[in-house]
This record gives structure tokens, sequence and C-alpha cells, in this order.
């Protein structure tokens, strides 16, 4: 059963549109996280579901009956919980800042203070309990928003890039205490991030939203590993991206022209049919021009690197093959390769490793 | 030199022998100008509020217009609370002018936009998000302002000391409306101005002394329960 659905929503400010979606719908218990870059409308659509932008057209349905009609936005409003980016705790305590939902639907005190300690623990913020808010640090402070949202015992939570302004540590510490949260409490929750990262450890389903409109919805599998369109490709981590022409079709591989480079590629797509290339840096491997590797790769070229970026662990590496191609290789591997921008390389990647995106 | 030296002196004197008819007028002062602020509190701190919590048109306008009226002179207000009040005033027939009342009414049209000022301000600061945490979590619009007045607090109180300030030092709406009767409508900013007309500048040192102790109580208080309540 749905726990919530739009329909028809759409969102316009001074002339233009901030969002437009057909259709949206949230199971029961579904955790589906809301992916997009800055901009995509990920917050205004998260404010429209919990009925705090009031100016849009659509409907939003709670368990099949529509807000404003068969209920108040506030009914409605005491039904959900939202989190923000930031905490936005009362200058009071975190104990009166965890009760507050519970105050404001008149619970008695002795069961509002266990509600209230049990939500402190559960988020491991017992021994805060007196402190003032604005003495907490950032992960606190969140932790404190997070169980304030929590106790009031939400049929949906909605969580606007919770962790985006905290450091990597505490952000770990903190997504899994959420995990751990939402699947013991069982809560339908919509989280929206900007991080690939965050969505795929959070969420069973993935939706992808840019310039207002939802570009994919599926398993984190699908979106990560067969995306719809360039843009989800890019976002879900596929570096190289070129556009080809099929020039062959053959049991099951398919040729692709792109800049006079020939492709292969697993797929059943007709010649002169134009397709996008999408390939992950971690899928292509890299060697000496003079080592002769045996390998079951369909797709060999030889490249000189144009540019070297180090990015922690591993190094990026940019080749042109007469295609442009992105790679991944580790420091210690680039030391052995002696890596550096204007050498002559070979990279050789598999047929399964590119996905054809139609145009 | 001497004659402020003999002045101070005979002040402290008066002081100390806690003088009737001084301590009467002080009562009085404490009294209007305290009702004053309540009521510019109540009335400024809601439409204050209001005003900020709310988008309309011309809203700017409205704000500028609060803003221009913080610095109401008071012979100004003095002069229209009394043609309001004549006799022959559209609310002459209350009959309240030259009594108490009357200066309570003035006092509280020069506080009122000093708080409603402050209090458009104070709410604006609080982050825009916080109004839609607070409803997140199921409040009332009800619940909503008040916890949003909560929030602002720290400003609220400095927007009470600033409106008790502005009324117990005035002067001149309190003898245009007041008319400075002795005994009923004699405050100490006009039994000052009066004692010193007539050269007795012992009562006017000691009035003002008076003056100064009991604006400086006042905001000791306030000033206590608002940093209180920050640095608790």
């Amino acid at each position: 059963m749905s726990v919530i659905e739009a329909k028809g929503i759409s969102l316009n400010r001074k002339g233009h549109r901030i969002l437009n979606i057909f259709n949206l719908r949230i199971d029961e218990g579904e955790v589906v996280s809301l992916i997009g870059p800055n901009g995509a409308g990920k917050t205004s659509l998260l404010m429209i579901l919990s009925c705090l932008f009031r100016n849009f057209s659509g409907k939003i349905l709670f368990r099949g009956l529509e807000v404003e009609k068969d209920i108040t936005a506030f009914e409605y409003r005491r039904k959900i919980s939202m989190v923000f980016q930031e905490p936005l705790l009362f200058n009071t305590t975190v104990f009166e800042n965890v009760a507050s939902g519970l105050k404001f639907r008149r619970f008695n005190k002795r069961e509002c203070r266990r509600i209230v300690y049990e939500h402190l623990e559960r988020f491991g913020i017992i021994h805060l309990s007196t402190r003032l808010a604005r003495t907490l640090s950032g992960g606190e402070a969140q932790r404190v928003s997070l169980a304030r949202a929590f106790a009031i015992r939400p049929h949906i939570i909605f969580l606007d890039e919770p962790f985006s302004s905290l450091d990597k540590p505490t952000k770990d510490a903190l997504m899994e205490d959420l995990e751990r949260n939402i699947r013991d409490l069982k809560i339908t929750a919509i989280f929206a991030t900007h991080d690939r990262d965050e969505a795929l450890r959070m969420s069973e389903r993935i939706i992808v939203l840019n310039q207002g409109e939802i570009v994919q919805d599926g398993s984190p599998e699908e979106v990560m590993n067969h995306p719809c369109n360039e843009f989800v490709a890019s976002f879900s981590g596929m570096e190289t991206i070129i556009s080809g022409t099929v020039v062959k079709n053959e049991g099951g591989i398919i040729t692709i022209s792109a800049s006079g480079v020939y492709i292969d590629a697993v797929g059943d797509v007709a010649p002169t049919r134009k397709v996008i290339l999408c390939i992950k840096p971690e899928d292509i491997v890299l060697y000496p021009v003079s080592h002769k590797l045996k390998s079951s790769a369909r797709n060999t070229f030889t490249g000189t690197i144009t540019r070297v970026v180090p990015s922690g662990f591993y190094q990026k590496i940019y080749l042109n093959c007469g295609i442009p191609l992105v790679a991944y290789i580790t420091n210690s591997s680039a030391k052995a390769l002696e890596i550096s921008e204007g050498i002559n390389i070979m990279a050789s990647f598999k047929a399964t490793s590119v996905h054809v995106i139609r145009q | 030199m001497e004659l402020i030296i003999e002045g101070i002196i005979k002040a402290i004197k008066l002081l100390f022998s806690l003088d009737r008819e001084v301590m009467d007028i002080t009562l009085l002062s404490l009294k209007v100008s305290g009702i004053a602020t309540i009521i510019s509190v109540f009335i400024g701190v809601s439409i204050g509020t209001l005003i900020a919590l709310n988008e309309f048109p011309g809203k700017r306008i409205i704000v500028s217009l609060v803003n221009t009226a913080m610095g109401l002179p008071p012979v100004v207000v003095g002069l229209f609370v009394t043609i309001f009040l004549w006799r022959n005033g559209p609310f002459g027939f209350l009959g309240i002018l030259y009594t108490p009342y009357a200066i309570i009414i003035a006092q509280s049209v020069i506080a009122t936009p000093i708080v409603m000022g402050i209090t458009i301000a104070a709410m604006q600061q609080l982050p825009k998000k916080l109004r839609l945490q607070i409803l997140a979590l199921g409040a009332t619009r009800l619940q909503m302002v008040w916890l949003l007045i909560k929030e602002a607090r720290l400003s609220l109180l400095a927007a009470v000391m600033a409106g008790f300030g502005g009324v117990i030092s005035e002067i001149g709406a309190s003898i245009m409306v007041g008319g400075n009767i002795k005994g009923y409508t004699r405050v100490l900013t006009t039994a000052t101005v009066m004692e010193t007309s007539k050269g007795n500048f012992d009562i006017a040192i000691s009035l003002s002394i008076i003056l100064l102790l009991l604006a400086y109580f006042i905001n000791l208080i306030l000033t206590h329960i608002q940093q209180k309540g920050h640095w608790r």
C-alpha cells in the first residue's frame, strides 16, 4: 500500500518551472533516495510532499486520502516528520528539543519523558539531555534533530541532505544510527542527497531528479549499472561517455563507431542507430605498451595520457585513444607503470563493461 | 559649582528622608510607564510578529513607517493625544485628559512603534526554515508563533527595555496630556522640569537621581533575565 502518492505536481516560480512530477508513489516501509545535483528540485519536492510549500498544483495523497480535501494539511503534517540540512534546534535543552513535537501533541509528562529518553538513547545522546542546544557540535546537533523527528513516530520521514555539513567520520557514524533506527522502527523514509554513495548506502530505491523532473526511478543496481540517459550515467559515476553509431550487430555483440574508433559492446541495437556508450573508470585496465596482455577483453586501444589527477588512494587518468577514456589506477600501480602525462599506454575493457544507451 | 554640590547634598538628604511627595511621584511614574510598556509590548509584539511572519503587498512601506515611528517626537504625540482627548475631540466624551490615563495612552503611542520595530527585526532575523521545522513537527499556527517568540526572546527583552527607556524619560507628552497636576498627574520628568524652573535645584537633582536609579534598576532586572536566558 502506498503511504504517499504525488500526482501531477508542478511548481513554478517567477515564470520558471521548478518541478514537474507526473506521478510518484512511495510504499509502506520503503527507504527511497532522491538524488540529483544542486538545484535539481530535491528540497522543493520534499517541501511539497511534506505540505510545507502550498503554492503548487497537483495532488498529494496520504494512504489514499487527498491532503487538503479528505484531510487538512495540519492533520497530514502530524503524521510526517522532516529533518533539514541544518539541525534548526530551539534555543533550549536537548531534552526540550526532542520533546517539542510531543508537547505540540499534548502528550502527558510521563509518556513524553519516556519517549524522549528512548530516542535520546537510540541516537546515542542520552548524556547530552541537559545540555543547551547551542553548545553542541554539528554532529551532536544533527543527532538531536533526528531524535526529535523520530520521537513523534511519523508514518513517513523526509530527510533533506541531513549530513551535508558534517565531516566524514561524523557522517558515517550518524548514517549507521539512522539506518538502524529506520530499520528498527520500520519507518518509511525519503532521503534527499546529492551524494551517490550516501544514496547507495541508505536506500533500496533511487529516484534521480534533474531540472525538476524524475529522470530515472529504480533499484540502486538499475540506476548505477543501467542509467537511462547521459545525465544519470554521469551521476552514477560513469566517467567515459561517448556518442557513436552502431555499425554491426552480430550474435549479441554490437560494434559501434565513435570518432573512427570501433568499440564492441553487449546489446541488441540495429546498425545505423545512434547510441551513447558509458564506461565506469574502474572497468578500464591500463598496462604498458610493451606488455603483451592475454585477456578476454574485446576492446584494446593504445593511447596517450593527457592528464593525471591524484584522488587520494588512487589516480584518475585521462587518455586519448582516438576517443577520450577515463580510468582509475592505484598509486602503487601508477608508480610501477611510471604513469605521467604524455606517455603512451594500453587500455582495455570488456564488451560487458560498456553500457549502451539508445539515442 | 557650589550650587551643584549643595544641590546634590540636599538631594541625598531628601532621598533618604523618604519624602511622601517624592515617593508618590516616583510610584506614579513607575505605574504609568510600566502600564504603558506592558500595553506597548502586547500590541507591538503581536502586530510586529504578524508583520514579520507574513508576506503581503506594501510590507516594506509598513515596516519603514514603523521604523520611522520609532523616533516619534513625544511633543507631537502629546499634541495629537491632547486633540483626540480634548473636550470637543473624538474621544473627549471619555473625560480623561489631564489624568494618568491620558499619560498612559500617550506613552503607549510612543513605546509601541519602538517595541514593534525591534520585534519585526528580531523575528526576521530567525532562520526562515525554523518556521517550517516547527510546522513539520506538527505545531499549530499558534504554537509556532509562540515558539518563535520564545526563540526571539533575547531581542524582545531588548525591545521591552527600549520601550520602557523611551517612556520613563519622556516629558513632552506627559506634560501636555497630564498637565503636571500635583498629587495626580505629576511624574518624575514633569516634576524635575517644574522644580528646575522654580530654581529648586536640590529637589530637581534628587528627582533626576531617582529617575536614573529607577531606569537603571528596571533595566538591571530585564538585563538579568536576558543574560540568564543567554548564558544558561
